[in-house]
């Protein structure tokens, strides 16, 4: 696909990421410069707290900034998942420029000037209203020019912790290795930076008393424009998702499958006429936390992830007990719907080499106990260090290998059909498995914890939107194994667009 | 000082044993000195001498270590410094005109802190302008940096003068122009305190100026004050300081 393609393609998910960039910078540039510019000026009255004030705040931003949103996600409430994260990180990084030019505009006034106010008889307030702040106003701009080129920058950055704007396509574009979401993603990164660059050089240069006549009316008209310039196309980009009463927010967690899990839903309540508002690629458990607080309507998830992730239960193994059980609690304690199983779980998947299978009439982890002993394995880390993972498994089936090797869990696939090794724990909707012809022995002794794919869904979303129902009714047992591993190979190995996947799904489903 | 006896009024400021030093030097050390109403005082001085500090004394930008310094009778100390200040013209080098407001708001800056409703504030902005020469119609939208350093001080003095302060300080105001205006300056700025009847205290290093402006003139020496003298009597005096001046005068031969 061109990137011309891809834009025309994605136009109005990209406009929503760029609304969210914009907004995400300019609310904590606006926060910044509420609490910068006081500071500032305190710092100007005392001299004391000039250097460790101004030092504290140019550690802040020598903190890489993944490490920063690490420190704060722990914290109460400034911290945890979501926008309010990003913001307070971006707060920070911005308050060294906009506090620095606050102090060095105020103390570079001409001293005979801030004299001859003193001596005329006006009060400090009076000197920082009418003589200083005007005077400084010029230096003070540039520090929030400044703040604000590197806010578009460091916003990208944003999307690890949830938040949304540009940096989604370019995580995405990196987890997928797909050059048209770089390129996207950048590229309008690169255009906003200019674009906030150029249109507050304009501010700065109205404020610069020493070029140019300037009254205080242009000025105010001239803030005015730059206000409703950000407001209008906010506005304006806004519109992509306008409010309705039927309208869904669909999310997704933060990988292939999920979201297209997300998309399936999204195209069929779309052709009944629901308005939908996409929120995929959401980290940990933020979708969760979406759903119960209200902004999300929708997601996929999987039934052993709210079993012991969500609920904090420890695994149990029995499908029927951990689905009746999650569904039983999400409506106690969320008031929240389980919807019924889509047909496929997501589990840990014990495969060797088809030809193998064949040749040894393999069909179960059993059988294949008596070939350990000749077999070297391939695990990745997850596996090695997990409660349902490696020791226990081993135990179960009472399995000693060879030799077990750990490695990354991608690798794991190549490593098995280049026979490097025999036998890996992978996923078991991982697109490769027919690909690569590989076979998945089943889990005789379900040792494994069920993850069947359901969706969560709010209560009060399915009684506002009907057409939910009948949607997630016909979603009940409608994707086997089979064919998620097929839909997951579409993607991530034949690298096309998710929305033409699902949209040829659909029809052949006849949905 | 002869003819105390036949004054009515209080003076308008009196040091009383005045000392103000910072804590690695003395600036000025036990100055005694009164400034009778209606007489424009000039302090004469090379620079360091102290004779700006003295200045800065009376409108409180400075405190004194020890003595006091008393504006119309009461102590610098012990007046609100807002309001004494509003009370007293201050005129600086180059005017210290605000460089974002018009010379119009720069004129009508004391009479707007002072709360003048806006008729009132812009008819005496006018009448100032008039007074330094300034014609109000070509120059009150105007900035500071769209006039001539001579503008700008007649601006400065407009200014120090529109909330019509019983004293008018000046620090070296015509310093920094060039000879020949300086000289109409300081022919406009003497021919202007006489006709307003202002009390005015002027520091400068120009004897020529001192001799020009000053109905008295002290001169002030590493924190002290040697001579406090008619400029007559200034120039009969016999103290090498004072001498050391007059003979400047002389080389330059401006002097009749």
């Amino acid at each position: 696909m061109s990137f011309w393609q891809f834009l025309q393609a994605n136009w109005s998910e990209l406009l929503l990421l760029v609304r969210q960039h914009i907004v995400l910078v300019f609310v904590s540039i606006l926060v910044a410069v509420i609490i910068g510019v006081p500071t500032g000026i305190i710092l100007t009255r005392y001299r004391v707290l000039r250097g460790p004030v101004l030092g504290i705040a140019n550690v802040m931003q020598t903190i890489p900034s993944l490490a920063l949103f690490g420190f704060l996600i722990p914290l109460p409430f400034i911290g945890g998942i979501g926008t309010r994260t990003a913001l307070v990180a971006l707060v920070l990084y911005s308050l060294l420029p906009i506090i620095r030019n606050t102090v060095t505009g105020i103390l570079n006034v001409d001293p005979n000037v801030r004299e001859a106010a003193v001596a005329m008889g006006m009060t400090g307030g009076q000197v920082l209203r009418q003589v200083e702040l005007p005077l400084a106003m010029g230096v003070i701009v540039t520090g929030i020019r400044v703040a604000t080129v590197i806010a578009v920058g460091v916003t990208t950055i944003a999307a690890a912790v949830g938040a949304g704007g540009l940096g989604v396509y370019i995580f995405r574009g990196l987890r997928q290795y797909d050059n048209n979401l770089l390129l996207a993603g950048a590229l309008s990164a690169a255009l906003l930076a200019l674009a906030a660059d150029s249109l507050l050089g304009l501010v700065e240069r109205q404020f610069s008393f020493e070029t140019k006549r300037s009254s205080i009316v242009r000025k105010l008209a001239l803030a005015v424009a730059v206000v409703l310039v950000i407001g209008g196309v906010a506005f304006w980009l806004g519109r992509s998702t306008p409010s309705s009463e039927s309208r869904i927010a669909v999310g997704s967690k933060d990988f292939t499958e999920s979201a297209l899990l997300a998309e399936i839903v999204a195209q069929m309540l779309e052709a009944r006429g629901v308005s939908v508002e996409r929120r995929f690629e959401l980290g940990g458990n933020l979708p969760h936390e979406a759903l119960v607080a209200g902004t999300l309507d929708i997601y996929p998830e999987y039934t052993g992830t709210s079993f012991t992730a969500i609920l904090q239960h420890a695994p149990i193994t029995d499908p029927r007990a951990v689905y009746d059980q999650v569904k039983q609690e999400y409506a106690d304690r969320f008031k929240v719907a389980v919807s019924q199983p889509l047909g496929f779980e997501n589990t840990f998947a014990i495969l060797v080499r088809g030809e193998d299978a064949r040749r040894l009439n393999l069909k179960t982890i059993s059988n294949a106990s008596t070939e350990a002993p000749r077999w070297r394995a391939g695990f990745g880390q997850d596996f090695m260090s997990r409660a349902d993972g490696y020791p226990g498994f081993s135990k179960t089936y009472g399995l000693k290998f060879a030799a077990v090797r750990e490695m990354d869990l991608s690798l794991t696939y190549i490593a098995l059909s280049s026979r490097q090794v025999d036998l890996i724990a992978g996923n078991s909707t991982e697109g490769r498995i027919p690909t690569l012809d590989l076979f998945q022995l089943a889990d005789d002794r379900r040792y494994f914890p069920p993850y069947e794919a359901v969706y969560i869904v709010r209560q009060d979303s399915l009684t506002r939107v009907p057409a939910l129902q009948e949607v997630l009714a016909k979603l009940a047992n409608a994707i086997s194994t089979d064919e998620m591993r097929r839909l997951n190979y579409e993607i991530d190995g034949r690298k096309r667009d998710p929305k033409e996947v699902v949209k040829e799904w659909l029809k052949g489903k006849g949905f | 000082m002869g003819h105390q006896e036949a004054q009515k009024a209080l003076p308008l400021v009196q040091f009383h044993n005045v000392t103000y030093s910072l804590p690695n030097a003395t600036i000025i050390s036990d100055l005694n000195l009164t400034v009778e109403r209606g007489e424009t005082l000039v302090l004469l001085g090379e620079s360091g001498c102290g004779k700006t500090t003295t200045l800065k004394l009376i409108n409180r930008l400075l405190t004194p270590s020890s003595g006091e310094v008393n504006v119309e009778g009461k102590s610098t100390t012990a007046w609100d410094p807002i309001e004494l200040r509003r009370r007293i013209g201050y005129v600086i080098q180059e005017g210290g005109l605000f460089p974002h407001f018009t010379i119009a708001r720069n004129v009508g800056l004391v009479p707007a802190l002072m709360g003048w409703d806006d008729a009132r504030k812009n008819e005496r902005v006018r009448e100032m302008l008039n007074l330094v020469g300034l014609d109000p119609d070509r120059f009150a939208e105007r900035y500071p940096r769209e006039l001539s350093g001579g503008q700008r001080q007649r601006v400065g003095v407009a200014r120090a003068l529109a909330a019509d302060p019983p004293l008018l300080l000046l620090d070296e105001p015509f310093g920094a122009l060039d000879p020949l205006t300086r000289a109409s300056l300081q022919r406009e700025f003497a021919e202007l305190a006489t006709r307003l009847d202002k009390t005015a205290v002027l520091v400068t290093h120009d004897v020529r100026e001192a001799m020009i402006l000053g109905q008295r003139i002290g001169l002030m020496h590493k924190g002290q004050l040697l001579l406090l003298e008619s400029p007559e009597r200034f120039r009969a005096s016999d103290h090498p300081q004072a001498r050391a001046y007059l003979e400047t005068l002389d080389v330059n031969g401006g002097s009749s």
